[in-house]
């Protein structure tokens, strides 16, 4: 099946090309035949890389590295670059998840879009996706990589404006292709970097083969690391480009699962840990991963206190989740870090697609405020929004203990205690969010009107798939010989290298759950039902501080301002210039001419016997220059 | 003895001063005609005159070539004169200045 790997790239491309064209005449009436096709095109991707994956695990651990050639793809001159697709155990990885999680979310989504216009599109932009973060992960160089990385901002744009009619979707899109630009330009100069330096973008030149460092000096690492880093926080949302994920949950439900939560969002960690031995050389490269990381994971779970709309809440909190990533990253805990991608886009998919059915039972009322009590109404739905967010919270034995509190437990056993002690304090906030959305929304008294339904059975059953993973996979991924993820992906990252300072695991553990029932015990105590008027009055009697937390530490409102005000007066102050200055002489060249045309006419009197005189003059010159010559 | 050659030049320089003075002293388009014809005929002058001192007929040739486009110019520039005048009722040369600029 690795042979056919280009196919778990080619069938949502093609079913993409497909519905978009012929999925209108499936779709008329109530038919679904879109949602299906491309659900089913998204499961036969799945299926080929199960496959690869089999036969990947069929081979020796040192031979898990095959890279397929499809085509050639440029030609120019000397230069020829082909169109190859890698198979490792870190992209068959990424491509079983974006397939996987993939699948569930196209299945999840045919009955949340069931009452949308023109649901072939939808579809068609999610495949189109889905084709270009598999071209991501499974790229073999940095070029297809890129490409795959452009590809799905293209479609992340179309997808957060898949409602183009609403204002506020229109804009949310703008602005999140506009600024994860930022990143992509940076990420762009680092290939120009690399290319420079290695005149190719092919990982085992750029990144060395399996075992040897790439030959660079550690200058040139640390630029090229940098700017791949600034790639992955556009992408990744992270401080400072984080501002575009928020307002992206405009974008219907199952593309916020999907795109912002699940897949193009861990493309930043992605990139990071597939980079890992060029970040290694340069340890400021490697230090700053860390540090964008741990401010990430803090930066995001305090915002995500102060939010009333469930999925901005969760949308920081991916954030914070994506900081640890690359606080792991950055640390040097590769594995742990794909291990906290892989459960993440299992309960992070699975809560937002809770907070999808909320949606989609209340008519699209999202804000916990005017929630309360859904337990009565929605069982399922909150039963799965417990699961995800006790995966997220990291108690034992859920996945979130085994990959999150890992972290946390390494940096510790390697003596890095700022890490430590920084993320166990991201730890606590987490578990406060995530309770605090659990109690404000689905305890307590009924704050909205009428009956909320609940989901149909495809709109459960996908999270009931996800809710087993984000529960147990985990524990599966952790513990089970043959199928440990940390050992699986040892000949790409490297074995985790685990000191023994500081106090033994098992201490670590007792404090790590020791923290997250703080974190749950503050969120009962400020959102437990009888304390309902109290932080449904809170904005009113601390301004302040909800406004702080609320609107994110103000960092959206301070770029509005340098944009908007700052920047507009720059503009302002510009044109100015060139309306007076540039256009001024402009005008002034243009008048000149005018001015000195109005003298020439004198000449033409219209009196012949002047022309005459003319002539005459003229004439007797040249004979006085002809004779004064001579 | 032949007549000197600055004879015939000074006399056609004269002839010519003349018709150049016709042209420009008077607004008459008939009279400036007639200066022309003076200034044509000083330069057939100066051809002849040459074309006897190089003992060539060259000279003599171009002087008949200029005294038919002269005739030629003539009926050309009384026609237009003729034409002014119907429409103007004079043949006042400082009147007919509609190309001004």
């Amino acid at each position: 099946m690795i042979d056919l790997i280009g196919l778990v790239i080619a069938i949502p491309l093609v079913a993409a090309g497909v519905n978009m064209l012929a999925g209108k005449r499936w779709s008329r009436g109530a038919g679904q035949g879109a949602g299906w096709f491309a659900t089913g095109a998204m499961a036969a991707s799945f299926v080929v890389a199960l496959g690869a994956l089999l036969q990947l695990l069929s081979l020796p651990a040192t031979e898990r590295t095959q890279v397929v050639t499809v085509a050639e793809w440029i030609r120019a001159g000397a230069t020829s670059v082909s169109l190859d697709l890698r198979v490792d155990p870190l992209s068959i990885t990424m491509a079983l998840v974006v397939t996987g999680v993939g699948s569930l979310i196209h299945l999840y989504a045919i009955g949340y879009m069931e009452h949308d216009a023109r649901p072939w599109r939808f579809f068609g932009y999610m495949n189109l996706f889905c084709a270009f973060m598999l071209a991501l992960v499974l790229a073999n160089d940095f070029l297809l990589l890129y490409l795959g990385w452009e590809g799905v901002g293209l479609c992340s744009y179309l997808l957060i404006g898949f409602w183009s009619d609403r204002p506020k979707a229109a804009r949310a899109a703008k602005k999140a292709f506009i600024t994860t630009r930022v990143g992509d330009v940076l990420l762009m100069l680092g290939l120009f970097v690399m290319f420079m330096h290695f005149g190719s973008f092919e990982f085992d030149t750029v990144l060395g083969r399996e075992g040897s460092l790439p030959e660079i000096a550690t200058g040139t690492a640390t630029a090229i690391s940098l700017l791949l880093l600034g790639g992955a926080v556009g992408k990744s949302a992270q401080l400072p480009l984080h501002v575009w994920l928020p307002d992206a949950m405009a974008g219907p439900t199952p593309v916020s699962a999907l795109i912002h939560a699940a897949t193009m969002v861990t493309a930043g960690v992605y990139l990071v840990v597939r980079s890992h031995t060029l970040f290694e050389i340069s340890e400021v490269a490697l230090t700053a991963v860390a540090i964008v990381g741990l401010s990430g994971a803090l930066y995001g779970g305090l915002a995500s206190i102060g939010q009333y709309d469930m999925k901005r809440a969760l949308a920081y909190s991916t954030m914070s989740q994506l900081g640890f990533m690359f606080l792991a990253a950055g640390l040097g805990f590769y594995p742990i870090a794909i291990s906290l991608l892989v459960a993440h886009a299992f309960y992070k998919a699975l809560l937002f697609l809770a907070s999808g059915n909320v949606m989609h039972g209340l008519h699209d009322e999202i804000d916990v405020r005017r929630l309360g009590g859904l337990r009565a109404d929605m069982p399922w739905t909150a039963a799965l929004f417990a699961a995800g967010a006790l995966s997220l919270s990291g108690l034992p034995p859920f996945s979130g203990f085994f990959t999150k509190d890992a972290i946390l437990e390494v940096a510790s056993h390697d003596g890095v205690v700022w890490a430590y002690v920084l993320g166990s304090l991201g730890a606590l906030i987490s578990a406060w969010y995530i309770a605090r959305l659990f109690f404000q929304a689905f305890m307590g008294r009924r704050r909205y009107e009428g009956h909320a339904h609940e989901a149909s059975s495809t709109m459960r059953a996908p999270l009931v798939v996800l809710a087993a993973g984000g529960l147990f996979a985990g524990i599966v991924l952790a513990f089970t010989p043959e199928g440990r993820l940390a050992t699986f992906l040892e000949p790409v990252l490297g074995p985790i290298e685990e000191g023994h300072a500081g106090p033994s695991t098992a201490v670590l553990i007792a404090i790590s759950v020791a923290v997250i029932f703080a974190g749950i015990a503050i969120a009962w105590r400020l959102y437990r039902p009888a304390n309902e008027d109290r932080w449904i009055s809170f904005p009113e009697r601390e301004p302040g501080m909800s406004g702080a937390l609320g609107r994110a530490f103000y960092v959206d409102d301070l770029y509005g301002w340098v944009v908007g005000t700052v920047g507009l007066r720059g503009a302002a102050a510009l044109t100015r210039f060139d309306r007076t200055v540039i256009d001024g002489a402009v005008n002034g060249v243009g008048r000149l001419a005018t001015w000195a045309s109005g003298l020439a006419p004198v000449w033409q009197s219209g009196k012949a016997r002047r022309y005459a005189l003319s002539f005459l003059g003229g004439g007797a010159a040249l004979l006085l220059y002809a004779v004064v010559r001579i | 003895m032949r007549t000197p050659i600055a004879y015939f030049l000074v006399l056609s320089a004269v002839l010519f001063a003349l018709g150049s003075a016709g042209v420009l002293m008077r607004p008459n388009a008939l009279r400036i005609f007639m200066g022309v014809e003076l200034q044509l005929n000083a330069v057939n002058l100066t051809l002849v005159a040459f074309s006897r001192m190089h003992l060539e007929l060259d000279g003599q040739i171009l002087a008949f070539f200029s005294m038919v486009v002269a005739a030629a110019e003539v009926v050309v520039g009384l026609a237009i004169i003729v034409a002014v005048f119907r429409r103007t009722s004079t043949v006042d040369v400082d009147r007919a200045s509609v190309l001004r600029g």
